[in-house]
């Protein structure tokens, strides 16, 4: 099948690759340039993280025979050989693991609530006052940026060591992080159903409850949820600085080279993080629809 | 039927019964969740020691912290707060870097439009799933076992435990960029490696440039308290000041890390919009 293919005669057609050319050369030149001065930030980065790939090479071994190491047990044999040897502390460390699940729930339980009480507040469209908006998204970005566990080295000096500490930079950090979320659904609401209830006469509590808070609660637990799974991650740390849960067993385990227990303590914290993620995601998917599932 | 007669209620009854008598589990099951939850929330409190004196007693001492904080002073440590903040900044950019160029190639594994079968998908997910359920501080200690104290474990904890993440993200771009255009490689007669180079990457790497620049903020988070273990950055000198009760240093320290992390957030923000267009980042 013969198909006439129109070709331009030749002064067009010249000028228009030669336009095309020079936006390409262009583009080549901006890649090229970008290229360069992310090469230059690594660099940089590199010097000043004290890079040194020697060791990494010569040392790079350890890793991997780490891992040989503490998949094996004191007399030499691989771990899955002899599991009641391997878990040996299993009583404690799943006492350890509950406490650790029971920081997270608490911590985020408070979180939640702190966040659900100031986000009305912080939103554009629900917000009293300017000013009063400003404030407590200052305050919020505040408990947002400082990591968790800084909350916790500060905690522990006051409240003791212990669980307290724990829970309590968990939910000083949880309220920071779900404040922001919140407050972006509840700008994303509709507006007309609270126009409507103000127009009854009602007050500006009455307002939230019975015209935003509808269109937002599934929003809000699917986000407390999904925080719920990061707080897991997070308190399993938490005993690092001596703040409570598994992660107290874990650092100690690590640091006097108790091989084959920091591989146990690690496969449970990986496993307990795991169904937690599969029953924080089915219930999501029952509450609100297979498609809030991602 | 004038404005201000009574509805039926019969009538309305009839029409809407499951208005009007919802089944008890239905009219239940709110109330059921919530008490339960309440019943954890205080048993938790209780079982974790929870009592009002101690709560209080805490509260009064971190007031006379709080009290000590002010004003922050950074005393004549200033350079070496400086060094480590811009020790933290390396941590992040590098270990970010890191982890995105490895996590690229082993995502098309587990991507389902790259490679249909499940034989790798399967256990490389699993092996993301892993490496993300354990906490950027535990690869941290563990990486100071094999390359000693110092920065250089930071990088590789971050690079390792994001590995986890952007492969992740990686795949579920992947599988979500479309169709057509890989199909159109196909169909003038390219290959699988020209399928992806100029049917798929052109789509999804405006995708993953994003998620590297948000997860090189998110790092710089991160970077901060990997210091806390002894892996380098501005969270060693936190952790050291806030063990010697040095109060005014510790705010010092605090606040050059917001500020830190609010001049990358404006920045990689800038970046990204340069790079996806401003609409597209919602």
């Amino acid at each position: 099948m013969a198909v006439a293919v129109s070709i331009l005669p030749r002064q067009q057609l010249e000028a228009l690759n030669d336009a095309y050319r020079r936006a390409v050369a262009r583009r080549r030149l901006r890649l090229a340039i970008s290229a360069l001065v992310f090469l230059a930030v690594l660099l940089v980065a590199a010097i000043g993280a004290e890079v040194n790939l020697a060791t990494l090479f010569t040392y790079f071994g350890n890793f991997a025979s780490y891992f040989d190491r503490i998949f094996t047990l004191d007399d030499g044999h691989r771990v899955w050989t002899n599991i009641p040897e391997w878990f040996w502390g299993f009583k404690k460390w799943i006492k350890l693991l509950g406490e650790t699940l029971l920081i997270s729930y608490v911590g985020t339980l408070a979180g939640m609530l702190v966040a659900f009480c100031l986000n009305f507040l912080a939103a554009e469209n629900t917000t009293p006052a300017p000013w009063v908006r400003f404030t407590v998204r200052r305050l919020l970005e505040f408990a947002r940026t400082v990591p968790g566990i800084v909350f916790a080295l500060i905690f522990v000096i006051a409240f003791g060591l212990g669980p307290v500490a724990g829970v309590l930079a968990i939910a000083v950090h949880s309220s920071g992080a779900l404040g922001k979320l919140f407050s972006e659904v509840v700008e994303n609401a509709d507006m007309k159903p609270v126009e409507g209830i103000r127009a009854t006469g009602a007050s500006w509590l009455s307002c939230m409850r019975f015209a935003v808070l509808p269109q937002v609660i599934a929003g809000f637990s699917s986000y407390t949820l999904l925080r719920f799974e990061i707080n897991v991650r997070e308190a399993s740390v938490m005993g690092f600085v001596g703040a409570g849960g598994i992660g107290q067993e874990l650092v100690v385990a690590i640091r006097k080279f108790y091989y084959s227990d920091v591989s146990a303590i690690l496969v449970m914290i990986v496993v307990t993080v795991f169904l937690i993620d599969i029953g924080t995601g089915w219930l999501r998917g029952r509450l609100f629809g297979a498609e809030a599932r991602t | 039927m004038s404005l201000q007669d009574p509805p039926d209620q019969a009538q309305l009854r009839e029409r809407y019964p499951y208005v009007f008598n919802r089944p008890m589990s239905a009219r239940l099951a709110t109330p059921v969740v919530l008490l339960l939850a309440l019943a954890v929330f205080i048993f938790g409190l209780v079982d974790l020691d929870f009592s009002p004196s101690r709560i209080l007693s805490g509260l009064s001492q971190l007031g006379w912290i709080a009290r000590l904080m002010l004003p922050p002073d950074p005393g004549s440590s200033l350079p070496i707060y400086l060094k480590a903040l811009g020790e933290t900044l390396s941590i992040a950019v590098l270990g970010t870097t890191l982890a995105a160029c490895a996590a690229f190639p082993v995502s098309l594994l587990a991507a389902r439009n790259v490679i249909p079968s499940a034989i790798f998908r399967f256990p490389v997910r699993r092996l993301f799933d892993t490496i993300r359920g354990v906490d950027t501080l535990i690869w941290a200690l563990v990486w100071i076992n094999v390359v000693g104290l110092g920065p250089f474990a930071g990088v590789l904890a971050i690079a390792v435990s994001d590995f986890g993440a952007l492969g992740k993200l990686f795949s579920e771009a992947m599988e979500s960029a479309d169709r057509k255009q890989v199909e159109g490689v196909r169909a003038s007669g390219g290959n699988a490696l020209h399928e992806i180079r100029f049917g798929l990457l052109p789509q999804v790497l405006p995708v993953m440039a994003g998620q590297v620049l948000y997860f090189i903020e998110s790092n710089t988070r991160s970077a901060t308290i990997i210091g806390i273990v002894g892996a380098g950055g501005i969270g060693l000198q936190l952790a050291e000041q806030i063990r010697v009760l040095e109060w005014q240093k510790v705010s010092f320290l605090i606040l050059m890390i917001l500020v830190a992390v609010a001049a990358i957030d404006w920045i990689s923000n800038r970046l990204r919009f340069a790079i996806i267009g401003r609409r597209a980042v919602a």
